[in-house]
């Protein structure tokens, strides 16, 4: 049983009735980072997908173009509790670029550029709920917000979708990533509120 | 170095004991939270309101105090089309209860053991964790040289400024400085404009002697300010950053 605040009485608009629970709903796009953003050149800029046998697929900027595209249109929730609705992003399905990738693993570890990780099942990546995004709303994808591409889950917590991804290490054994060391849920989906640890 | 937190985050009973209206818009709460398992300064906690119907609204706040303290303090700046801000800053009164999950947030932390030299960079109510972490050096009786760089828009808006006076008099390693962006009042010692290269390079320290950096504020300070010091070499590493979102409430 709740406590309950005296006087507070809240807003109650209708626009939280759809979101997830704990959420509020935002027609900007907060940034949320923990350190400076980086910058890197479209052709400095690789991915590579590494398996748990350490075998490389790798790809430069003009190869991620050159793959087959998808505009999907999805509703994304951040664990600080914005949540953000019908959002436009162009870019490469994992199943795309999983596709010729032999592995065993049942985890992923996504890497960034500037030392960002986190962690997630890979049945998470596959099955068309995941993209590597490098366009938002019709345009390239600010470094801000994780240009030049990002990861995009996003049936998970926003956290899980990567800014700035440069790779993903495929794993046998679940490896917890930045927030997840620091009381971050491992799973993190938003319809069963699990933000932290233990939820 | 990460280290994986113990335990689970839960909801504590928290009872107000105290109000300190710190500028026109902001307002300081201070809690007793039984059971409460203590914080690093620089975290976080979330506040869960609860209406008499069972409506619930939940938001994220940065702890004010030190772990040292015997109250929880969350400074709450009033966002005047929010739906959370307002009451909180406004209309709680000592003795109102609501919960409190915490603490939440292991990256952007400081513990006087860590030493220094630091480098603190606060927009607006960005200031809020980087006060945990000087009432923390105080409290610990830390001399880490520290220099903390203040960015309000008019000097009544400025957290804290007594306090962080008085601190500043201590002698024992921290200076304080402060720039108004909207216009300063007359004899004013301080800087008037946006955080800039030379400003940083002038209060220090400089990247030599690699300091321990946090910037806290909205996104696009803390984007222009992270930006301005990895251009002034501190590697991007040292650089620890909160931001706040436009939209909140």
């Amino acid at each position: 049983m709740s406590i309950v605040t005296r006087g507070f009485r809240g807003r109650r608009d209708d626009s939280a009735k759809d979101l997830p629970p704990g959420q509020y709903l935002t027609h900007d796009f907060p940034v949320l980072s923990a350190g400076p953003t980086p910058r890197i050149p479209l052709d400095r800029w690789t991915f590579t997908i590494t398996t748990e046998t350490g075998v490389e697929h790798e790809w430069r900027w003009d190869d991620l173009l050159a793959l087959p595209s998808d505009s999907p249109t999805v509703d994304i929730h951040c664990v600080t509790r914005w949540s953000k609705l019908q959002t436009g992003w162009k870019g490469v399905s994992l199943d795309t670029l999983l596709e010729d990738v032999e592995t065993a693993a049942d985890y992923a570890l996504v890497r960034s550029y500037g030392g960002y990780t986190t962690n997630l099942p890979l049945e998470d990546l596959l099955d068309g709920k995941a993209w590597l995004a490098y366009e938002y709303e019709g345009d390239p994808l600010e470094p801000a917000h994780g240009g030049p591409a990002r990861l995009l889950v996003p049936h998970l917590y926003f956290w899980k979708s990567a800014k700035w991804a440069r790779g993903i290490q495929l794993l046998i054994e679940d490896e917890p990533g930045f927030w997840e060391n620091l009381g971050y849920h491992d799973y993190g989906d938003p319809w069963r509120e699990q933000r932290y640890q233990g939820d | 170095m990460v280290v994986r937190l113990a335990g689970a985050t839960r909801w504590y009973a928290a009872r107000v004991v105290d109000r300190v209206a710190e500028t026109p818009t902001a307002t300081s709460l201070c809690f007793e939270v039984p059971g409460w398992p203590g914080h690093l300064a620089g975290q976080h906690a979330d506040v869960r309101l609860t209406a008499e119907d069972g409506y619930q609204a939940e938001r994220s706040y940065s702890i004010a105090s030190a772990p040292e303290d015997p109250a929880i303090a969350l400074t709450v700046e009033r966002i005047d089309d929010g739906e959370v801000s307002p009451y909180l800053a406004g209309e709680v009164r000592d003795g109102d209860q609501f919960e409190l999950r915490g603490p939440i947030g292991g990256h952007f932390t400081w513990r006087a053991q860590q030493g220094g030299p630091l480098l603190l960079v606060g927009g607006g109510s960005g200031l809020v964790p980087l006060m945990a972490m000087l009432r923390h050096r105080a409290a610990a009786g830390s001399d880490a040289r520290t220099v903390l760089l203040v960015s309000s828009r008019t000097e009544e808006d400025i957290l804290y400024r007594a306090e962080l006076e008085r601190l500043a008099s201590d002698g024992d390693g921290l200076a304080v400085h402060h720039t108004l962006t909207r216009g300063t009042p007359q004899g004013w010692q301080g800087f008037d404009r946006r955080v800039d290269a030379e400003m940083l390079a002038q209060v220090g320290p400089p990247v030599a002697d690699a300091p321990r950096i946090f910037v806290c504020g909205p996104t696009p300070f803390v984007e222009a300010v992270a930006d301005v010091l990895v251009g002034m070499g501190h590697p991007p590493a040292s650089i620890h950053a909160e931001r706040f979102g436009p939209t909140g409430g």
